[in-house]
């Protein structure tokens, strides 16, 4: 449901609920969504907490077409338990993967919008993560393509985080973030001198689109819309790197080379001014157009995973 | 957790030939309405889950509200609740059943 | 079991398994002459970006044959520095590793004998094939009082739910109703015999993780659902 007011302005995808963002995403009227509300496929924990459970469990699943061709889909509904991974929630990811293993010529895309593993149901989500990983391993040798979206208001953290850079490749917004453990996490371990988790500013450079970009963690960065989104996606799948072992030894070498680059670094700032970015106090605030020009000049090596 | 459930006769039908709608988050202060076409045409039925027990009396007068506004004949509407206010639930219904109408 | 223990159970023919900074390094010798290599996490070390590149060398580096994940470790390091860096990629990326190694037939075993929590779980004994553990392993996503104050239960609450369901306090036994643990070993037999049987017996790469959790009742839904979502994926248009 939009009413007028929204159709004026360009549709964010941070503010969209995962079900918009599909609908935006892939071509009008191509979706099938598998294990949907009316299968009731809840949550058989949540209960133990006395709190209420969502139909799909808060991730939708299914089959559309991007640009015409077919793919497989998981969107992540980040409002509902914080985006975070339970059994059923997992499980319905799990299965996606594992049909692209068997079809590899299905490619997958992932909206991520997650805090990680679903506390209520840790040892199940944590579960979940885990075969997810080796699911998107399986697919990924398989030959197929796994695209992860990441854009929404809760992140891709945790585990998410993990499975993220499992994927061929990553598109990110300035909102997004990826990160494992989480700003406050991080507070409560290491004390607030070392990351006070109230400084948005500080989280964004360190966890935001914009770094990941520029380090080298994400493939592309783009406007926070869903028409943004789609053509990136569509690239993405184009060019999207396979796995294997040499792969995997491509990888291992321009990872040391960033911990041998940047492993003394204080700050993002100093990532960015050792990639050569002169004002790195402005890039916060630059737009997409003057970040991405002045970052194709320097951003770190291009993914290869 | 508390389990509500109320049935009514409708004047007529729903519109649309839709079978199933879904709307909202379970987040707090939300709710989602799951809208199936399922019941006889002057039939309908309201069902709710939700966390915050005692509010049998405000369920059931948002309920009626909205089945005398909407005549949703034929529809069961199913709700999980996060904590919604009356004046949420009758939006969330009312989307709902625009939805399943076919309605833009 | 100390690690020197556990060590000198596995591989009474010999080890050159090296120790650095709370990580394992090397390979050990069945008693057929097989070479294992043996990669670890020891004395509850936290798994930042340096020790996850460390380990993930050592396993692309190691020829062919099995490989032995020992597992003692605490959560992944959580610090300013190893989120800047990319942590994320860096736990993938060892996951990543052993996942290959396994699909490319090198059986990857994890044994479980201490602690491990979170993302060091996740990159190192549940990116395994086969997760072995010793009574006294304590896995864990969430310590019990982090999860009170997140979630703004108290601790007896959590404490008293968590005697209905294994699904979200940390435990060996939890762990293993999850599906997660495959077998339990026997610290007061031989070790080296434990993992030859394991190994000979050979499995496929399926994984079993979710039909152990449905069958020890720890996950009714998991193994279902991801069969039914795979079953809707391949049928045609």
């Amino acid at each position: 449901m939009i009413d007028r007011a929204d159709m004026m302005l360009p549709p964010s995808w941070y503010e969209a609920s995962a079900r918009r963002r599909l609908a935006a995403l892939l071509d009008p009227g191509s979706f099938t969504e598998f294990l949907g509300p009316e299968a009731r496929e809840t949550s058989p924990h949540l209960g133990i907490f006395d709190l209420p459970v969502q139909f799909d469990d808060g991730i939708i699943v299914g089959k559309g077409r991007l640009d015409g061709s077919r793919v497989l889909v998981a969107a992540q509904e980040g409002r509902f338990m914080g985006g975070a991974f339970g059994e059923v929630h997992g499980a319905k990811l799990t299965g996606i993967l594992r049909a692209a293993r068997d079809n590899p010529a299905l490619p997958v895309l992932i909206l991520f919008d997650t805090g990680g593993v679903r506390l209520q149901e840790a040892n199940a989500g944590e579960m979940a993560i885990a075969e997810i990983i080796r699911a998107a391993v399986e697919a990924r040798l398989a030959g197929a393509k796994i695209i992860g979206l990441i854009g929404g208001r809760a992140g891709c953290y945790g585990g998410g985080g993990i499975v993220a850079a499992c994927c061929s490749a990553l598109a990110v917004t300035e909102q997004g973030r990826i990160s494992v453990s989480g700003p406050e996490v991080i507070e409560t371990n290491r004390g607030v001198e070392e990351f006070d988790s109230r400084d948005r500013p500080l989280v964004w450079r360190t966890m935001g689109g914009k770094h990941r970009y520029l380090l080298g963690s994400a493939a592309a960065f783009v406007e926070d819309t869903p028409a943004a989104f789609r053509a990136k996606a569509v690239e993405l799948l184009a060019a999207a790197p396979g796995l294997s072992l040499d792969t995997l030894r491509a990888e291992q070498a321009r990872l040391a080379e960033r911990l041998r680059r940047f492993g003394h670094a204080k700050d993002a700032v100093d990532i960015w001014q050792a990639l050569g970015i002169n004002d790195a106090a402005a890039l916060p605030g630059l737009e997409t157009e003057d970040f991405l020009a002045l970052a194709q000049k320097v951003r770190a090596g291009e993914v290869r995973r | 957790m508390e389990s509500l459930s109320y049935r009514h006769t409708t004047p007529r039908a729903a519109a649309g030939a839709k079978s199933s709608a879904i709307i909202g988050v379970v987040a707090s202060g939300n709710l989602e309405v799951l809208v199936e076409r399922v019941l006889p045409p002057t039939s309908c039925e309201i069902d709710i889950r939700t966390s915050i027990t005692g509010f049998g009396d405000v369920w059931q007068a948002v309920v009626g509200d909205f089945v005398t506004k909407a005549s949703p004949g034929g529809l069961r509407l199913s709700i999980n609740d996060g904590g919604a206010r009356p004046d949420t639930v009758l939006l969330r219904l009312a989307q709902a059943v625009r939805l399943i109408e076919g309605a833009p | 079991m100390t690690i020197d223990a556990i060590l000198a159970s596995l591989f009474p023919g010999g080890h050159d398994v090296g120790r650095a900074d709370g990580l394992l390094m090397g390979s050990g010798r069945m008693e057929d002459g097989g070479a294992v290599t043996v990669i670890g996490v020891i004395d509850h070390t936290a798994l930042g970006v340096d020790e996850a590149l460390a380990l993930s060398a050592h396993v692309l580096g190691s020829g062919t044959g099995p490989i032995l994940v020992l597992v003692d470790s605490a959560s992944q390091r959580m610090s300013k520095r190893d989120e800047l860096l990319g942590l994320n990629e860096f736990l993938a990326h060892l996951a990543k590793c052993l996942v290959v190694a396994d699909l490319n037939g090198r059986l990857t075993v994890g044994l479980l004998y201490g602690r491990s929590a979170a993302g060091a779980f996740i990159a190192t004994a549940l990116a395994t094939r086969v997760l072995v553990a010793l009574p006294g392993a304590e896995p864990t996503v969430m310590d019990l009082p982090s999860m009170a104050r997140v979630t703004k239960l108290s601790l007896e609450t959590l404490e008293a739910k968590a005697k209905s369901t294994p699904v979200f306090a940390p435990g060996l036994d939890n762990l293993a109703a999850m599906g997660a643990v495959h077998e339990m070993w026997d610290p007061h037999l031989p070790l080296s015999a434990q993992l030859a049987t394991l190994l000979a017996r050979g499995t496929d790469t399926t994984d079993r993780r979710g039909r152990l959790g449905a069958e020890r009742a720890g996950r009714p839904k998991a193994a279902a659902i991801a069969e039914r979502v795979h079953a809707l994926a391949l049928e045609d248009d």
